[in-house]
């Protein structure tokens, strides 16, 4: 029942008076309801656009979202109002659905974000209107095909392990994958041509001998002919025996189009081979030899127009179809009456209706030989409305296979642009994800920076940081960092995102800090972990410095100005991790008391930290610092490694 | 059609009445002229393309909501309702037979409800011009729906007298009958006879026919019908209905 027509539901119940009267049982108690609601309006705010109907009319479809008690999963307490993050100018059409009853789709909008909020609103698109659903199905049909068009670009994407197999018949498919492939490709190619022209030039007549006739050059040089014509024939045997090794399904091979032409092209000679020289099957043999000129379909396989060409005819069958069975009426009508009006007439050519066929058939198509003319006036009236007729019926059905050509060449056409458009496509998108991988280390940083700045309660940048990465950023990066932590040692760091904050990166590089502190790391870790562990805990870790036996030289460093206290570090090449392990405690740290930590864990001021940093130093030679370097020289050389993890 | 040499041929042909029966030319402008004019307008019987284009060209509007709220016993919001629900479905703002028989027919998809409708249809218009405004149609909901148990006898008596000449014949309640039936289609249990009907209408004759005289009248039908206990059970159908 239509929706609107409950709104005649009263009078449908009225009209039952008629029936009353004459009823023979009482009629029985009609439901009532309940808690019988006064229609209310209620609003519907689609991303902003304020829409507003009846209860009512939305209650008519129970059974998509508006009509049923999933909306109240979008009710606003606040504002009263049902809201949805939606397109609204979809959610006209799909509002109109519930006032009208008729879901109509709208031609400018696209098919895909359509059916998404049909798919949302929980509406089938089988009750498009009539009036809009031709529209929606071709449009959904083409995209149905745009898909399937990158889904096979996809599909040549090489796979890892492909069988020697599988490689052959993708080279053959497709013969830009390889250069093998590109050179089978053209072999092949000119092996066509040259087998289609030797067939050409063997019917030339080539010079004769004195006295005799005229010979085709095929006889002339029937040796040389014979060769080429072997050589060919060699190649394109190899050829389909090797695609039809490598064919996934063989008999689908077999059966396919190209195939058969591949096929009925060679097959001529191996007849020709086993035939003897009996005299009464050489002329069929000679027939045989007609099909050679099949071979020039091979080219299909090379030429792209070639395949849209028959692809064409043979979706346009119906239209062809229509096309001889007109013509062959109307050859046959004119035929008979061309006869007839020609009977009277002395040495008329007209001798029959089938001879009148080819006058027929010559005048419809304009062609006008010449060869069979009326010579009665009533042949020649005949003969005029024949050409014109002809003219008419031939005209009609081309344009559509003209259409049918132009429509599936131009999707060809397209779908090759998409295919070259579609590397430079990925290209871009790379990059901008990079872009936001970059943004995630940036980030990074960015925490740590923060969490430095809570303790030394420098609110004013903390607000300023705080801002720049948004609630959902931080907590994708958080979710890394989680991963991380999981599976990287939690005793390898990542200083290089330290010092990168550190250090602005003016004077870090930071290639080179991440290859050698890795190495660092990798060879310090085994020997280093267990105790450190045990001693530190979670807070220790962050004061715990070793120092690494070797050297590495370090790239020449200017301390930034704000880390003046440690200015006078940067002629040590390993000032830099000092730098850090400051930068990182409360600056009421004094450096003597960093120094003192040189062989005990000292937890000192890193109980504050939620940080739970830990830093690696990068390979520095022993620490020696003006006030300190008493004590280092004299203390076993440790591997200095602080690690600073970051959150 | 009406071509210039038939159109001077009745010119003349008027002027030689006139002349003949001495009638001044007013009335006879009046008498005969429309009416020519419109048989030789459309010398065709109209059909249903020119009865929509006819239809739909008309844009009836009611009366005001104060007049119908005077006139009718429905409340300004109940009138709003079903003006919405009318407008909805018709916007042209009259029904014609078709719609009446089609929105009939969609409540009951099991028979036909053509000739039900068609009975239905002339009982709601009932100033007998083939469509049934807004006015019509509220008028006749509020009888049936809110009116006196006389008022809905009465109006169903109306509806049975098809020719509307005050009695109920035994042929009028036969096609009421088979009109009734026929909504109730085939699917039926037991499986209804051809005679079913023809039984009915003597059921309800011996019933309702007090003087025995092969006619019902508007107060035998409201006697019997007030007395009958089915009937008067079956009036609290047309309650809550709005």
């Amino acid at each position: 029942m239509a929706a609107g027509v409950a709104a005649w539901l009263p009078f449908a119940r009225a009209a039952a008076i008629g029936w009353m009267p004459v009823a023979n049982l009482p009629m029985p108690v009609a439901p009532t309801e309940k808690n019988k609601r006064q229609d209310e309006l209620i609003i519907l705010n689609v991303s902003g656009r304020r829409f507003q109907t009846w209860r009512n009319t939305l209650d008519r479809y129970p059974d998509t979202l508006l009509g049923s008690s999933e909306k109240e999963f979008f009710y606003n307490e606040e504002t009263k109002e049902y809201f949805f993050d939606r397109d609204p100018d979809v959610f006209r059409s799909v509002l109109n659905f519930y006032r009208t009853g008729k879901l109509h789709y709208p031609r400018y909008e696209c098919i895909s974000s359509y059916d998404e909020e049909l798919a949302f609103f929980g509406i089938v698109p089988e009750i498009i209107g009539d009036c809009c659903y031709e529209e929606y199905k071709d449009r959904k049909r083409e995209n149905a095909e745009r898909l399937m068009d990158d889904q096979e670009d996809n599909k040549d994407a090489k796979l890892p392990n492909m069988t020697f197999r599988e490689t052959m018949w993708r080279a053959f498919e497709n013969p830009h994958t390889s250069t093998m492939a590109l050179v089978f490709y053209y072999v092949t190619g000119f092996f066509i041509a040259v087998s289609v022209i030797t067939n050409v030039v063997e019917t030339v007549p080539c010079g004769s001998a004195p006295n005799q006739k005229e010979v085709p050059c095929g006889e002339r040089y029937t040796v040389a002919f014979f060769c080429m014509d072997t050589a060919c024939v060699m190649i394109f045997t190899v050829e389909y025996l090797m695609r039809l090794f490598a064919a996934p399904s063989r008999y689908r091979f077999m059966r396919s189009v190209m195939s058969i032409i591949d096929v009925v092209a060679i097959l001529p000679y191996y007849i020709g081979l086993v035939m003897t020289d009996n005299e009464d099957v050489s002329g069929a043999f000679v027939t045989l030899r007609v099909f050679r000129v099949f071979r020039i379909f091979k080219f299909s396989r090379h030429s792209q127009g070639l395949r849209i060409l028959g692809y064409t005819l043979k979706s346009c069958a119906s239209e062809l179809g229509f096309l001889l069975f007109s013509l062959t009426m109307a050859i046959i009508i004119f035929a008979t009456v061309m006869f007839y009006a020609e009977k009277g007439s002395s040495s008329s050519k007209f001798t029959s209706i089938p001879a009148s066929f080819w006058y027929t058939i010559v005048t419809m198509t304009t062609l006008g030989y010449g060869d069979m003319v009326p010579k009665t006036i009533a042949g020649k009236i005949f003969g005029s409305i024949c050409s014109l007729s002809g003219v008419l019926v031939i005209a009609l059905p081309v344009p559509v296979i003209v259409s049918n050509f132009s429509r599936i060449y131009h999707q060809n056409q397209r779908a090759d642009k998409r295919r070259a458009q579609k590397k430079a496509r990925l290209a871009r998108i790379r990059i901008s994800k990079t872009g936001s991988s970059s943004a995630f280390l940036h980030s990074k940083r960015n925490g740590l920076f923060n969490e430095a700045l809570e303790l030394t309660n420098s609110t004013e940048d903390e607000q300023r940081l705080s801002k720049s990465t948004s609630l959902l950023e931080s907590q994708h990066h958080h979710l890394l960092h989680c991963l991380e932590k999981t599976t990287v040692s939690t005793h390898i760091l990542q200083l290089y995102i330290f010092l990168l904050f550190l250090t602005n990166h003016e004077f870090v590089d930071e290639q080179y800090y991440q290859q050698s502190y890795l190495e660092a790391g990798l060879q310090n870790y085994p020997s280093r972990s267990p105790s450190l562990s045990s001693q530190d805990g979670v807070t220790g870790t962050c004061c715990t410095r070793r120092s690494k036996k070797h050297h590495t030289p370090l790239p020449n460093a200017s301390a930034p100005a704000h880390m003046q206290p440690l200015t006078h570090t940067h002629t040590h090449p390993q000032g830099l991790q000092e730098l850090s392990t400051i930068h990182i405690q409360p600056l009421s740290t004094s450096r003597s008391s960093l120094n003192m930590r040189v062989d005990e864990p000292a937890p000192l001021n890193c109980q504050s930290s939620q940080i739970t940093t830990a830093i690696i130093s990068i390979p520095t030679p022993p620490v020696t610092t003006p006030e300190g370097d008493a004590h280092l020289p004299a203390g076993p050389t440790h591997q200095n490694v602080v690690k600073v993890s970051a959150l | 059609m009406c071509t210039p040499t038939k159109r001077a041929q009745w010119r003349e042909d008027l002027q030689h009445f006139r002349k003949d029966h001495g009638i001044s030319k007013k009335v006879l402008l009046n008498c005969c002229l429309v009416r020519r004019i419109i048989t030789w307008a459309s010398p065709s019987p109209k059909d249903s393309v020119e009865d929509e284009l006819e239809l739909s060209a008309v844009r009836h509007r009611p009366e005001g909501l104060e007049q119908l709220e005077a006139q009718t016993r429905f409340s300004r919001k109940e009138l709003q309702i079903l003006y919405r629900g009318f407008k909805n479905e018709c916007p042209s703002g009259v029904v014609n037979e078709e719609t009446f028989k089609d929105i009939y027919s969609q409540f009951f998809p099991q028979g036909d409800a053509s000739t039900y409708a068609h009975f239905l249809f002339n009982a709601f218009d009932t100033d007998h011009n083939g469509s049934v405004s807004f006015e019509d149609f509220v008028m006749g909901l509020s009888i049936l729906l809110r009116g006196t148990v006389q008022e809905k006898l009465n109006w169903a008596f109306n509806l049975y007298d098809i020719n509307k000449d005050g009695y109920i014949t035994k042929e009028e309640m036969l096609d009421i009958m088979k009109a009734i039936y026929d909504m109730m289609g085939k699917c039926t249990y037991p499986v209804l006879k051809e005679e079913t009907p023809r039984q009915h209408v003597e059921v309800f004759f011996q019933k309702m026919d007090k003087n025995k005289d092969g006619v019902v009248t508007i107060d035998e039908f409201i006697d019997c019908c007030q007395n009958d206990e089915n009937i008067m059970r079956s009036m609290h159908l047309f309650e809550n209905v709005l």
